[in-house]
C-alpha cells in the first residue's frame, strides 16, 4: 500500500507507510514453528512496533508451564533437515537434534524460549493463548506460564489486529 | 546522507537520522537529538546509563548493544528500558548516543 504526498501541487512523492502493528499466530509446537515467531515480535518491539503474539493449537507449547522447555526440532517431514525421513524417525533422533540446535543458540547467547517469551512480555507484547485450543487440549490458564495476559476468541483476536498487519507461523 | 544543525555544531547524519561520525558526537547534542527522535526529555540519569552504555559497547565491539544486551548487561532492565524509549530501546539509544543502529536480530 503506498500513498502519495503532493508537494507544490507539481511534484509527487510517493512514500510506503511504515508498519505500526502486527500480530503474530504461533500455530506449530516445533522450535523452528516457534523460534522465527519470537525474533518476528521481538524485533518488531525493538522497532517500535506494537506487537501481540497468539498462540493457538500446538504452538501453545510454548507458553505451557511444563512443555515450554522441551520443544523439539521437527525431524521427520522436514527435508531442511537433509537426511532421509527414516534417519528422522530413529528414537532419540529429535532429542539430539534439538540438543544441538540449542548448543548453537546458547553459543549465539541467544535466549532459550522460556527466556525469549518472557523477554518478549517485558518489552510490552502481548502474549494471548486461543480459546478453542485450550478448551480443546483440556487446558486451563493455570497451565499456562504467567505471562499470557487472556485467553481470548477468534473475533477478540481480529478485533485486536485491527489495523494492523497480521503474521502466521 | 545530509548535514544537519546539532546543538549548534554541523554534522552528517544518514537517512534514517544516526550520526555519521560517532566521534562528532557530543553530551549536549543528547537532548536535541532525543526531541527530534520522540524522547522525552529531560532525559534522566536513567536514559545516561543506557546512553553512557550504549557508547562504551560501540567503542569496544564496534557495534552498540541489543535489548536483550542491553536488558542484561547495562543496569536497566527490559522493561524499564521500554518506559525509558518507547519506540525501541536499543535503536533510539544509539541515535540520541551518536553512533550506528545496533546490528543483531535479537
Amino acid at each position: 500500500m503506498t500513498s502519495t504526498i503532493t508537494d507544490n501541487a507539481t511534484e509527487t512523492v510517493e512514500t510506503t507507510p511504515a508498519i505500526t502493528k502486527v500480530s503474530i499466530i504461533v500455530s506449530k509446537g516445533s522450535l523452528e514453528g516457534i523460534y522465527p515467531a519470537l525474533i518476528m515480535a521481538n524485533g518488531a518491539r525493538n522497532e517500535g512496533i506494537e506487537a501481540n503474539l497468539f498462540f493457538t493449537f500446538f504452538g501453545m507449547d510454548a507458553i505451557h508451564k511444563n512443555r515450554q522447555d522441551h520443544i523439539k526440532v521437527a525431524t521427520v517431514g522436514n527435508p531442511g533437515m537433509h537426511m532421509p525421513t527414516w534417519i528422522g524417525g530413529i528414537p532419540g533422533f529429535s532429542w539430539l537434534a534439538t540438543k544441538m540446535m540449542s548448543k548453537k543458540i546458547e553459543a549465539l547467547d541467544f535466549p532459550d524460549i522460556p527466556e525469549f517469551v518472557e523477554m518478549i512480555s517485558d518489552t510490552g507484547a502481548g502474549v494471548y493463548a486461543c480459546l478453542a485450543s485450550v478448551d480443546l487440549f483440556g487446558w486451563s490458564k493455570d497451565d499456562l506460564i504467567e505471562q499470557v495476559e487472556d485467553i481470548i476468541t477468534v473475533g477478540d483476536f481480529y478485533e485486536m489486529a485491527a489495523g494492523g498487519q497480521i503474521i502466521f507461523t | 546522507m545530509t548535514s544537519t544543525v546539532i546543538a549548534g555544531k554541523t554534522v552528517e547524519v544518514n537517512d534514517e537520522g544516526f550520526l555519521v561520525d560517532p566521534n562528532e558526537w557530543t553530551e549536549e547534542m543528547a537532548t536535541e537529538l532525543a526531541e527530534l527522535h520522540g524522547v522525552a526529555t529531560p532525559l534522566t540519569d536513567r536514559h545516561w546509563v543506557v546512553i553512557n552504555y550504549m557508547r562504551k559497547e560501540y567503542f569496544e565491539n564496534g557495534t552498540g548493544a541489543t535489548v536483550r544486551k542491553l536488558g542484561k548487561a547495562s543496569g536497566v532492565d527490559t522493561k524499564e528500558l521500554f518506559q525509558l524509549f518507547p519506540k525501541g530501546p536499543a535503536k533510539l539509544s544509539a541515535m540520541i548516543a551518536g553512533i550506528p543502529k545496533p546490528k543483531g536480530c535479537i
